[in-house]
């Protein structure tokens, strides 16, 4: 429904200003971004899109994926003070004894790669050989809030952008029917409830960089984006019949203010309006095969599931969505940890190796970076009373594992290292920033590159502190 | 943030080859491009050079191996110029590898210029005290006052010209949105419009600053600024009831608090040697901070954080500077050590309270409170009156015995209801008209009972008998009734029993050890606290931390204010926050700028400062700096009187200019700095919701009290909160509550209301001078169809058809005028028409969607469904215009 010849995006509109008249036009805050910043690529992509699938509450990397099977002669032992070495510790286990727990969950060697996995994982070690797992990841903070918000913003302060929110900025959208940063928290989780966290809008935020930019949080029940549809009894064609008089009367408006902004309200309206059948499309699975919905499991079937999430995700990278994020809570395993830790693996794994696979046989892993983390680890020590078959464990922000697969990352790779306790790196660490770093490199930006000026610093989403790509996970 | 302002400057200077001014032409450049290794942070500077200062020993001209930084008026010389223009990659400034920007062709010539014309060095504009300086202007003709002389001499510079002033619908529709958020009312356009006196501008301004609307509005800015919300912002995020302060904000913009008191308070209110109420509740700004709650961080690490909040918001809302960048290092643009920080933190650490909130256990916690706080006692911000009684006695030491009381008191009539507390340690018997009514041997066990039906009109008397045991004792008691109250005090007689009856001696006011409060001096419900400042007897020491990590302890920081800038004035030995706020109100360069400043970006949709929050070094310079400063210098000069600054600006014919403009003065200035046009912005998410109300006629105006629920799609909370958050799902309330304006919303840190946070409405997490303004899908869909708004649209739909007598054209024009103000052209009026006809026609021939659109409309049964439908859609279609979103 184009109705204007001049139908000019505001973002469109400002290149050609900043452009063409260059020195002479006063900016408005869009251009000044886009002229502060270094915008579009900077090297060759390898990525197009990433699929992040983020593992809310600090998954322990001692039950799932860093085999240490000398621990269990040190069971009940206390934990050397060498390698603690004056670690701040939470609240709750502050002042008390540190003292050994092992895993109880059997680990045993997969694919050609002969990767280490957990028991608990059966569906994800079937496939290692697509999977880089990095197990020397470490982070500043030792409390869920600031950790999300570290791994979510590179910042623990709220108030910064989001990872979504600098690539919707950094990198041109890929459909102009649907947002390109789009937000799916599970609607529930198996692990038992009393594990879950907090989420907070500001971790798909826009911090400092226009609205615009902000994730599209996709609802679990009703529209799934807000106020998507139309009050009840308004027809698609009602809603046409109002749009066509409400663009006449706007471009009324636009001749005689002059405002380009009314310009963009119309095309802003267009797109709402395609919007309300590009969404309901996406999110219609009538069409997906059998074969395709039992790759992601039984919880498929089920609204706001991880699962159902996991193959929302592969629709919306198929449809250019850029960052896909799916959070889910539930991993905050104080105690209880075997059983709870057990729900939450059914939910995930065979979930995410379903994912691999559909983006794989689609030829999308290519090009689709996938990856799986949480804010922070869990302690070798355990919590609570120690039980060879029921125990919890701390936050523990000095290592932890994340994973990654497809979108030119190494598969079957096991990268970086940590001490005989899990506790901390001894090998390769991997940063926070580091991980973001290597992120926007295989989508082709330099992370030192993409900035954007604020409170008087040249803002990036690694922060101020050093970080480098790691390039010895690229394949 | 200023390469447009720059340049535009720069070709300014080029055109006119006019004489260099370092503070608008070079500083910006030097700021962006050198600062970061040659600026204020030592540890960070190569070269031993800084270009932030010409003198010293790392300063600019100074000499180092025989080579000049700058030799002033000597380009071959100045090697800061000779690494400015070499081609060699590896010595080229700045550095290829620092990424930041090149120098290009103007910005090299305005250097060159500089250096050669003598390098002249300015101190920052921003830290000298502003001062009045006429402007020049050709054109005498424009204009009715100094703001209009300012821009006019810059226009002037830049061959533009004002426009004329805009059509009277235009001007009141602004005013009205611009002092009070809300629209004018048709009889209010007619009342302007028929007006022809000259001051029938001037008198319009004066009723909307007067509306107590204006306070709200004025509020909902500051409410940005502070960070104000209605839970906790960290971890479970949990309810914190912070509505006083707003209350508190809005009445003292009402009332027309002068802006330094408004300052002093909320930085140090506690501190008055007396406190009244609203300086102690104004003391809550010391509150607004993210908390956590207890069991998770470590308790240094939230003291730490919540400090660092605290002065971040003095920095933000009061100075103007980003002095948070100086937690970890020294400022790498302004003069701001880390020291200077924390001197700063020294004032905001001595906190007599705790660093996280308690447990769930006691009353506080589902009232969303944290010690300390003071109950309310003044109507006029909600709170139901406290009325303390006293413990009597008939002398002053208590002894073992007994004691008798007596009250006389008149009622007007007899009431419906009165309820008797009373307690005795250690037993009482208490009479009403000589009926037996109450008696108690438990002190700890108050009798309370209604005991309306022994009182009756005019006199009334209470006899009470009273014994003790040892040297601790008294009675205590409150009757209250509707609108009586009754309090034992020394206005009761006592007696020995069969002595003389003498007045009654006040042992101790209720709420004392041991007894405590016994008895509920306000009605649970209603009880309102406000969480206040309060500084702890001994103080806390106050280090510098060691990049910025609370568990890395450096030297002792005695409290103080930057360096650089004026020194702090003390009262006693140890500076205090009272020290602290004068200085701000006193001394500070930037506290009246910033704050002119926010209210001019308020009027015209960016300040002269675009960069609000940032007056330094990386902010932006202004673009009229004289305006500025004379804004400045009157606003001090007239005791800092906000709503004369808002008049004075509102009166000015620079404001009054229409917003209309061709596409090419839309491309060349759109942001509108240069102000050769009436701005023309997109409103704010409360003023778009509050209008959808008002203009439906349902829009309550109740003032103050607790935050509201208006209705929101289901699970947004569920999606977020944690099992024991508290309040963890969203239960909208009913009624009025849901009518209310926006400024009193409840506000989640987590999840903030969407018809709010979708027109870009912060989280309130940080301290935001200035929302950005978006135009997203997003935007669109919520004005299409956000449930509430649709079923006021509904609403207007009846009221239209209600009036029989009318026609559709009628109907169209009335609705038109009364939610744009402007009157309908026939062009316009023949496409509402049609889309009215198509409308009846599609409806007429879908009688189930008809029906549905009701429903969706809240309108169960109706005979004229087609009818309501198709107006409702035309009022839904209105409500998407650009300009019902936008402020002309």
């Amino acid at each position: 429904m184009t109705m204007f010849k001049q139908k000019l995006s505001r973002r469109n509109f400002l290149k050609q200003s900043a452009l063409g008249l260059g020195a002479t036009s006063f900016g408005g805050f869009n251009s000044q971004l886009l002229a502060g910043a270094q915008l579009g690529t900077h090297h060759k992509a390898k990525a197009k899109r990433v699929i992040f699938l983020f593992m809310a509450g600090g998954q322990s990397q001692l039950d799932l994926f860093d085999y240490k099977p000398q621990l269990n002669k040190l069971f009940n032992t206390k934990l050397p003070p060498s390698v603690s070495n004056g670690q701040r510790v939470t609240q709750m286990t502050k002042g008390k004894e540190q003292l050994i727990q092992p895993s109880k969950f059997k680990f045993s060697q997969h694919g050609q790669s002969g990767t280490w996995m957990s028991e608990l994982l059966p569906h994800l070690s079937k496939q290692v050989d697509d999977m880089c797992i990095i197990k020397s990841m470490h982070t500043k903070s030792i409390n869920h809030d600031p950790g999300k918000t570290m791994f979510c913003t590179g910042d623990e302060m709220p108030g910064k952008p989001s990872m979504g929110s600098w690539l919707s900025h950094g990198l041109p959208s890929m459909n102009k029917d649907l947002p390109g940063f789009i937000v799916m928290p599970s609607a529930f989780w198996s692990g038992g409830t009393g594990n879950v966290q907090a989420l907070y809008s500001r971790l798909w935020g826009n911090g400092f960089l226009p609205s615009k930019y902000q994730g599209t949080a996709l609802q679990a029940a009703g529209d799934p984006v807000l106020f998507l549809s139309n009050p009840k009894g308004v027809s698609p064609e009602i809603r046409r019949a109002s749009l066509d008089s409400l663009s006449k009367l706007n471009d009324n408006d636009y001749r005689i203010i002059g405002d380009p902004e009314i310009q963009t309200s119309i095309a802003q309206q267009e797109l709402a309006f395609r919007m309300q059948s590009s969404v309901p499309e996406l999110t219609d699975l009538s069409h997906e095969s059998k074969a395709t919905m039992a790759l992601y499991g039984p919880e498929v079937e089920k609204q706001g599931s991880f699962a159902r999430n996991c193959l929302l995700a592969r629709r919306m990278a198929e449809r250019g969505v850029r960052f896909i994020q799916l959070f889910h809570r539930g991993w905050d395993h104080h105690s209880g940890l075997p059983g709870k830790i057990k729900g939450q693996c059914y939910d995930v794994d065979q979930a995410s190796a379903g994912l691999i696979q559909d983006l794989k046989q689609r030829g999308m892993l290519e090009d689709t970076l996938v990856v799986s983390v949480g804010e922070f680890g869990r302690t070798v020590y355990g919590q609570g009373k120690l039980n060879r078959d029921n125990y919890g464990r701390d936050h523990h922000p000095r290592c932890f594992s994340a994973w990654m697969a497809g979108g030119g990352i190494k598969a079957g790779l096991s990268y970086g290292q940590t001490d005989d306790f899990s506790y901390n790196v001894v090998e390769n660490p991997v940063s926070v920033a580091d991980f973001h770093a290597t992120m926007l490199w295989q989508l082709g930006i330099d992370h030192t590159r993409l900035t954007v000026p604020f409170q008087g610093l040249d803002q990036k989403l690694t922060g101020v502190d050093p970080c480098d790509v790691i390039n010895n996970i690229i394949a | 943030m200023n390469r447009f302002l720059i340049l535009i400057f720069a070709l300014i200077t080029c055109v006119h080859a006019k004489e260099i001014n370092f503070n608008q032409d070079i500083r910006p450049i030097l700021s962006d491009r050198c600062f970061h290794c040659h600026g204020p942070d030592k540890h960070d500077r190569k070269k031993k050079l800084r270009l932030d200062i010409a003198e010293g020993d790392d300063g600019a001209y100074r000499v180092r191996r025989g080579k000049h930084g700058i030799l002033p008026g000597d380009l071959e010389k100045s090697t800061v110029w000779q690494r400015i223009i070499t081609d060699d990659e590896d010595d080229i400034m700045p550095p290829i590898d620092s990424h930041k920007k090149p120098l290009n062709d103007k910005e090299k010539a305005l250097i060159k210029q500089w250096i050669e014309e003598g390098a002249k060095y300015e101190d920052f504009w921003a830290f000298v005290p502003a001062k009045k300086v006429q402007p020049k202007v050709s054109n005498k003709n424009w204009g009715n006052g100094e703001i209009d002389q300012y821009i006019l001499s810059i226009l002037e510079k830049n061959q533009h010209s004002p426009s004329e002033e805009a059509d009277k619908r235009t001007l009141i529709r602004r005013l009205s949105f611009d002092l009070t958020g809300l629209p004018p009312t048709r009889e209010e356009i007619k009342q302007f419009l028929s007006d022809s006196s000259d001051k029938a501008y001037e008198n319009l301004v004066d009723r909307l600053i007067a509306k107590p609307q204006y306070g709200e509005h004025m509020t909902k800015y500051w409410l940005d600024l502070v960070r104000f919300a209605d839970t906790n912002g960290r971890h479970h995020d949990h309810y914190r009831d912070m509505t006083p302060y707003r209350d508190w904000v809005i009445k003292s913009f009402n009332e027309n608090l002068p802006y330094d008191d408004f300052i002093r308070y909320q930085v140090a209110g506690d501190l008055y040697e007396k406190p009244t109420q609203d300086q102690l509740v104004a003391s809550g700004f010391n509150r607004l901070h993210l908390i956590i709650d207890k069991g998770t961080a470590p308790p240094e690490e939230s003291l730490t954080r919540n400090v660092i909040d605290r002065v971040t918001a003095v920095g933000t809302a009061f100075m103007g500077l980003t002095v948070q960048c100086a937690v970890c290092h020294d400022h790498k643009y302004d003069p701001i050590t880390q020291k200077d920080f924390f001197s700063l933190y020294a004032f905001f650490n001595n906190f007599d309270g705790g660093a996280e909130t308690g447990g769930r256990k006691g009353g506080d916690f589902k009232k969303g409170l944290q010690k300390p706080y003071i109950y309310l006692k003044d109507e006029s911000v909600g709170a139901a009156a406290e009325i303390n009684p006293y413990w009597i006695w008939k002398q002053a030491k208590v002894k073992t015995e007994k004691a008798n009381f007596k009250k006389l008191f008149k009622l007007k009539s007899k009431p419906k209801k009165a309820l008797l507390q009373a307690t005795c340690d250690n037993d009482f018997s208490l009479k009403i008209n000589g009926q037996q009514v109450a008696h108690s041997k438990e002190w700890h066990k108050p009798v309370k009972k209604d005991v309306a039906s022994y009182l009756k009109e005019g006199e009334n008397e209470i006899i009470v008998e009273a014994g003790n045991v040892g040297g601790l004792g008294g009675f205590i008691m409150l009757l209250r009734g509707e609108n009586f109250h009754v309090i034992s005090d020394d206005s009761w007689l006592a007696q020995t029993p069969g002595a003389d009856w003498h007045s009654a001696v006040q042992l101790h006011p209720h709420g004392v050890d041991p007894w405590k409060s016994v008895i509920e001096t306000v009605p649970e419900d209603n009880r309102r606290a406000a969480m206040i400042m309060k500084e702890r007897k001994d103080i806390r020491p106050a280090h510098i931390l060691l990049r910025g990590e609370y568990d890395k302890l450096g030297e002792v920081v005695e409290r103080n204010t930057p360096g650089f800038l004026p020194p702090l004035k003390k009262q006693g030995d140890i500076a205090s926050r009272m020290d602290l706020a004068n200085w701000l109100v006193n001394d500070h360069p930037l506290t009246a700028r910033i704050a002119v400043n926010r209210f001019w970006q308020q009027l015209f949709g960016v300040g002269l400062v675009k960069t609000s929050e940032d007056f330094g070094a990386q902010g932006e310079v202004p673009s009229h700096p004289k305006l500025l400063d004379y804004l400045t210098v009157s606003f001090e000069e007239s005791s800092w009187d906000v709503k004369a600054l808002m008049k004075k600006i509102v009166l000015s014919k620079t404001y009054r200019q229409s917003s209309k403009a061709s596409q090419e003065e839309f491309k060349s200035d759109a942001e509108n700095r240069l102000l050769a046009r009436g701005s023309r912005f997109r409103m704010d998410s409360e003023m778009i919701r509050d209008q959808i109300l008002f203009n439906s006629g349902l829009l309550s105006n109740k003032m103050y009290g607790r935050s509201v629920k208006p209705a929101q799609p289901d699970g947004l909370w569920k999606a977020v909160t944690m099992p024991y958050s508290y309040p963890k799902t969203y239960t909208a309330d009913t009624g009025e509550a849901t009518r209310r304006r926006s400024v009193y919303t409840f506000w989640k840190r987590g999840m903030p209301p969407p018809q709010m946070s979708i027109m870009n409405a912060p989280e309130r997490e940080a301290c935001i001078a200035r929302r950005e303004r978006t135009n997203t899908p997003l935007q669109a869909l919520l004005l299409m169809n956000e449930p509430e708004f649709f079923k006021m649209q509904g609403l207007l739909a009846q009221k239209l058809l209600a009036d029989t007598q009318l026609s559709d054209s009628e109907r169209i024009q009335k609705i038109y005028e009364q939610l744009t103000s402007q009157l309908l052209s026939e062009y316009r009026e023949k496409i509402l028409l049609d889309l009215l006809n198509t409308l009846k026609a599609k409806y007429k021939k879908m009688p189930k969607e008809a029906k549905e659109t009701c429903l969706s409309l809240g309108i169960n049964s109706a005979s004229n469904e087609v009818d309501l439908a198709s107006w409702a859609m035309l009022v839904n279609t209105l409500y998407s215009l650009d300009t019902m979103k936008t402020r002309e």
